[in-house]
């Protein structure tokens, strides 16, 4: 093993510090902020650990830089939620495998007098273009993430370059954005399990939801042990599995917040070809 | 503010495990990064203070302005070198208290440096002659200073640790904020405020707060007996 | 007092010395010798160059033209190690009375127990046993100056430098820094002194040196000098006139 002296040195603080979490018994997961928040891992996590000893140590951030985590080789296995994305990582060849475990819904929150009356849209398009068409204020994440960009989808879709004073772009995580729109009275798209366990919403109230265009797919990538031969390759597929396991997707439909289910199990979907 | 007051009564009174948990990492990452920065910086200081070289005015300079290092760019400094794509790759280190602590290192080793360097100056400007008198060299003349200036320096010190115990940027971007591994206080309060629970995170604030003002008590209680004894 | 050491530092010979800073003469040439075991006074007015004189000689400042020559050969660290100095405003660590003392022997690298006893016993010499203990920076200017001493006499010096030790003090004080002249000099220690105080100069001095604007004007045994002096400078000096 080389080992120069800075090397040595951090190697000791490290055993002085990390001493109680075995590293060799954990992976590393990078993750979005919305499974995160909403406590899902504090329900999942332990049950895995049940079953296969291995501890899960969870990174949560935006799903753009869990990407950027994963090409770095910086995390074992990723879990976020863009479709498109996901697959390009794959062919790009950083992932070995990607498969949908689960799903909920985006949903559209705003002050509860709804000024722009999203309430009464008949789809998620037209609430967009209610919102759009008053200039009502509007938060957006503005920082990649994956809500943000099935947010920018919408838009794309209605036909609506979405620019001026009442389009904010924050460049925060969902609960920040959160925080921000309900100190202006602003809309705001925010997946569900975010929303569920958000605390502090003021005056926000859930307003337009239920279109099949909001649909949130989250998908497990598995990194390629060839790119990154010192991913914990093993132990991570035993979580890519496990979660689309029976157990593991039992764990899934079992989380509750506010006695409601967050997320929905994909075991009916096929794997990926 | 009553709910962030009741909040952390509450969990201050319940001895929360995971509060416990959080509170001695942050002290210990925070504590060890002090620690090791100190023992870099305040011979550094006293050496920039007692030495005349070419560069000596930039580096002067360049240190001050490091003083104002914005956490995250050190984060990020931190998180390319440990990153398994970065050049110290290899050890693994990233998303572990290790890596908190070389971030806050990088951190308040200017802030511990350039005021050390301050104080020590100043020191020998009043001292030189006599321990020239005395025959001691610019190197013996290091204990002596820093002995000398305790008083002046543990209140640099304690700036180091003031600030590596209140940034968050840093420890977030290189600890990636893991439960039971690498939340400490900041991370948590950032979190807590992203999950809209503003009681909690003004609570846990409050007890960071609390905490910060404690280690500064005591420093101060011991350096005050101490100055009383000495002079 | 008892040396060891066979060869004497002195006599110190000073040829050809003079000091420039930033284009100023500040000390022009001069030639000087210093004998074993005498008590010589620099005296002259504000800036004729008595501290930059006497901060040569001990070495803390290197002329810039001339050389400063120590009898016997002796090793720089040797030379060091023979010397002190007694600054205006005694300059204290921050510690306490005896930790100065022992402070000082230790970085003479005496070792460790001899420094204990040769502390106490310096501290004891100058009646300073009660403040022993107390913080340095915290006591009286007489006290400090004498604890200054203390400390020079803890280093057995072969000479001893003192720049205007008594300018800032009150009587009493000033009469127990002129004892410990006194003292250092029955023990063998050649005195350097600077002072404004004529009566000073009278009561301490074998010879006067006497310097205006960073010329050595006289040097004259201390009777003549006050008595006979040779020089217009000197002789208006000593009545009290302003002399530049």
């Amino acid at each position: 093993m080389r080992r120069s002296g800075p090397r040595a040195l951090f190697a000791a603080i490290a055993l002085a510090i990390t001493g109680a979490v075995q590293a060799g018994d954990s992976i590393t997961l990078a993750s979005t902020t919305s499974t995160e928040a909403s406590g899902l891992f504090d329900h999942i996590v332990p049950k895995f650990r049940e079953a296969t000893g291995i501890h899960v140590r969870v990174v949560a951030v935006g799903t753009g830089q869990a990407f950027e985590i994963g090409r770095r080789g910086d995390a074992d296995v990723l879990l976020v939620h863009d479709t498109a994305a996901e697959e390009a990582f794959v062919s790009d060849g950083y992932a070995a495998e990607r498969r949908h475990v689960m799903s909920n819904d985006f949903v559209l929150v705003g002050p509860a007098d709804d000024p722009a009356d999203v309430a009464g849209a008949d789809s998620a398009l037209d609430a967009f273009r209610r919102i759009a068409d008053g200039e009502h204020p509007f938060t957006s994440r503005g920082d990649d993430s994956g809500t943000h960009r099935a947010e920018r989808n919408l838009w794309h879709d209605a036909g609506i370059q979405p620019r001026g004073r009442w389009y904010r772009e924050l460049g925060s995580g969902m609960g920040g954005t959160l925080n921000t729109a309900a100190a202006m009275d602003a809309y705001t798209y925010a997946d569900r399990a975010t929303w569920t366990a958000f605390g502090n919403r003021q005056n926000l109230t859930l307003l337009f939801d239920g279109d099949d265009v909001m649909f949130n797919q989250y998908g497990s990538l598995l990194l390629d042990g060839d790119r990154h031969p010192h991913v914990k390759h093993d132990k991570a597929r035993q979580w890519h599995e496990w979660l689309l396991s029976d157990q593991g997707q039992e764990a899934i439909a079992s989380f509750r917040l506010r006695g409601q289910q967050l997320f929905f199990p994909n075991d009916a979907t096929p794997p990926e070809p | 503010m009553d709910n962030a007051f009741q909040a952390a009564f509450r969990l201050i009174a319940e001895r929360d495990p995971v509060l416990v948990e959080i509170v001695t990492l942050s002290l210990q990452v925070s504590l060890t990064a002090v620690l090791i920065a100190s023992a870099i910086a305040l011979p550094l200081g006293a050496a920039i203070a007692l030495w005349q070289f070419p560069g000596r005015g930039l580096l002067i300079v360049i240190l001050n302005a490091f003083m104002g290092l914005p956490p995250v760019v050190a984060g990020l400094m931190v998180y390319l070198m440990l990153s398994r794509a970065g050049p110290l790759g290899e050890l693994g280190l990233l998303f572990t208290p290790t890596a908190m602590v070389i971030a806050q290192v990088v951190l308040i080793l200017p802030i511990v440096a350039a005021l050390s360097r301050q104080v020590i100056e100043e020191l020998w400007g009043e001292y030189r002659e006599q321990l020239q008198s005395l025959g001691v060299s610019r190197l013996g003349a290091i204990p002596t200073l820093l002995w000398d200036a305790r008083f002046s320096l543990t209140t640099v010190v304690l700036a180091g640790f003031g600030r590596a115990s209140a940034e968050v940027g840093a420890v977030l971007i290189v600890g990636g904020n893991i439960s039971g591994v690498t939340r400490v206080m900041t991370t948590s309060i950032a979190l807590e405020t992203n999950r809209g629970n503003l009681p909690l995170a003004l609570g846990l604030g409050i007890i960071l707060l609390v905490l910060v003002a404690t280690v500064n008590a005591v420093a101060y209680m011991v350096g005050e007996s101490a100055r009383r004894r000495l002079g | 007092m008892n040396r060891a050491e066979p060869l004497s530092l002195l006599p110190l010979e000073l040829e050809g010395v003079a000091f420039r800073h930033r284009g100023q003469t500040l000390l022009h040439p001069l030639d000087l010798r210093l004998e074993r075991n005498g008590k010589t006074l620099i005296m002259g007015p504000n800036g004729a160059g008595k501290s930059l004189l006497m901060r040569i000689c001990h070495g803390l400042l290197a002329p810039t033209a001339g050389t400063v020559r120590w009898c016997g050969g002796a090793t720089p660290d040797t030379i060091r190690r023979r010397q002190a100095m007694v600054f205006q405003r005694p300059v204290l660590l921050r510690r306490s009375a005896l930790a100065n003392v022992r402070h000082a022997l230790g970085a003479q690298g005496v070792p460790r127990r001899e420094r204990a006893r040769r502390a106490d016993e310096a501290i004891e010499q100058f009646g300073l046993q009660a403040i022993a203990h107390r913080p340095a920076r915290v006591l009286s200017g007489g006290e400090q100056q004498r604890l200054a001493l203390a400390r020079a006499w803890a280093l057995r010096p072969e000479i001893l430098f003192m720049d205007e030790p008594t300018a800032a003090l009150d009587p009493a004080a000033i009469r127990a820094v002129e004892e410990a002249v006194d003292t250092f000099h029955h023990n063998g220690t050649c005195i350097v002194m600077s002072t404004h105080d004529l009566g000073q100069a009278r009561r301490l001095a074998d010879d006067v040196i006497f310097l205006v604007n960073g010329t050595l004007v006289e040097r004259s045994p201390v009777q003549q000098f006050f008595e006979a002096p040779r020089s217009a400078q000197a002789a208006a000096f000593v009545r009290g006139d302003l002399v530049w």
